[in-house]
């Protein structure tokens, strides 16, 4: 395998062997770009932020993939990470935050709880069956109760995949 | 001093006690309520600490327990109050404890129990919109899912 090939990038630019020269389209330069650095909103609704916060610090460092900056406002951010249980009270707020992010937007469910409601799904009262019952679409889902900080990581990475291979360019 | 004392205590000021025999708590008519937590408040036993406020509900009553602790005498009691169905209200303590405040909306927001003279009795953990008091028997709830039982 030629070196080129395992740069998750060489698909978009590539460069003219022997010169300092790259070929590419104004598109793959955008979508090369959104892909490398997805900010990531603070927010976290329970113990998958624990993971979520294990992730984004030094021993596991989600900033080696360019997602390392937490924002804390919604309109800095590209993507959210709905990491843990979704209470009735927390549905406005999430739905609001989704609201208030900027174009392109995404959409990480982490856990079980933020895909299904998880252990929580039945005789409970006050949870939320998952994101998608909230209207979110969600790009990424992420399985584990809590998953590891590897797994946010490879969910992470095949969110950029997606974005790499997005075909509509005004997402 | 313990429990038992404490309870001999309190029956020799106010003979309507009585003692719960399973858990040894101090039961005690919900019309004197605000007399006998004064009276434990300011007397040598020094109450000075309102640890926790809960209720059971049995279905045919709902029991309050209010579990109290003294910090500078290092003990404890629990006091229970027996409201029957249909009359779940009871005077509020939030006068004589602070932390009753907001211990108080959350009994009443799980169980619907009315506190006279709350200064501010709102729900505290459900929406503030949410219908009925999800830890009573009676409770149910459209969207929840019961589990297929094996």
């Amino acid at each position: 395998m030629a070196v080129t090939e395992r740069i998750p990038a060489s698909k978009l630019i590539q460069r003219i062997p022997g010169g300092g020269v790259f070929l590419t389209t104004s598109e793959n330069i955008f979508k090369w770009g959104k892909a490398s650095s997805l900010w990531p909103m603070t927010f976290g609704l329970a113990c998958c932020a624990i993971e979520m916060i294990a992730t984004g610090a030094s021993r596991f460092d989600i900033d080696r993939f360019g997602a390392g900056v937490f924002r804390a406002s919604p309109r800095q951010c590209d993507v959210m990470i709905i990491a843990g249980t979704i209470c009735v009270k927390m549905n406005d707020c999430i739905q609001r935050l989704y609201a208030q992010m900027p174009e392109p937007k995404y959409v990480i469910a982490m856990g079980n709880c933020a895909i299904s409601g998880g252990i929580f799904y039945y005789d409970t009262y006050s949870v939320t069956k998952g994101t998608d019952s909230l209207g979110i679409p969600v790009d990424v889902f992420i399985p584990g109760c809590p998953p590891r900080p590897e797994n946010l990581l490879f969910g992470l990475m095949k969110l950029q995949e997606k974005i790499r291979n997005e075909k509509d360019a005004d997402k | 001093m313990r429990t038992n004392e404490i309870f001999m205590a309190i029956k020799t000021d106010f003979p309507e006690a009585r003692q719960e025999e399973e858990t040894g708590a101090v039961i005690i008519p919900k019309e004197s309520l605000l007399k006998i937590t004064q009276y434990l408040k300011n007397h040598r036993l020094a109450f000075d600490n309102l640890h926790c406020i809960t209720a059971i509900d049995r279905a045919e009553r709902v029991e309050l327990a209010y579990t109290l602790y003294s910090i500078s005498e290092h003990h404890g009691i629990t006091l229970k109050i027996y409201l029957t169905a249909g009359e779940e209200n009871v005077a509020s303590l939030a006068e004589l404890w602070k932390s009753a405040n907001w211990l108080e909306r959350e009994v009443y927001d799980l169980f619907g129990v009315i506190f006279l003279n709350h200064p501010d009795l709102r729900r505290i953990l459900n929406p503030y919109d949410w219908k009925g008091h999800p830890l009573r028997k009676s409770y149910s709830h459209p969207e929840v899912s019961i589990k297929p039982r094996l």
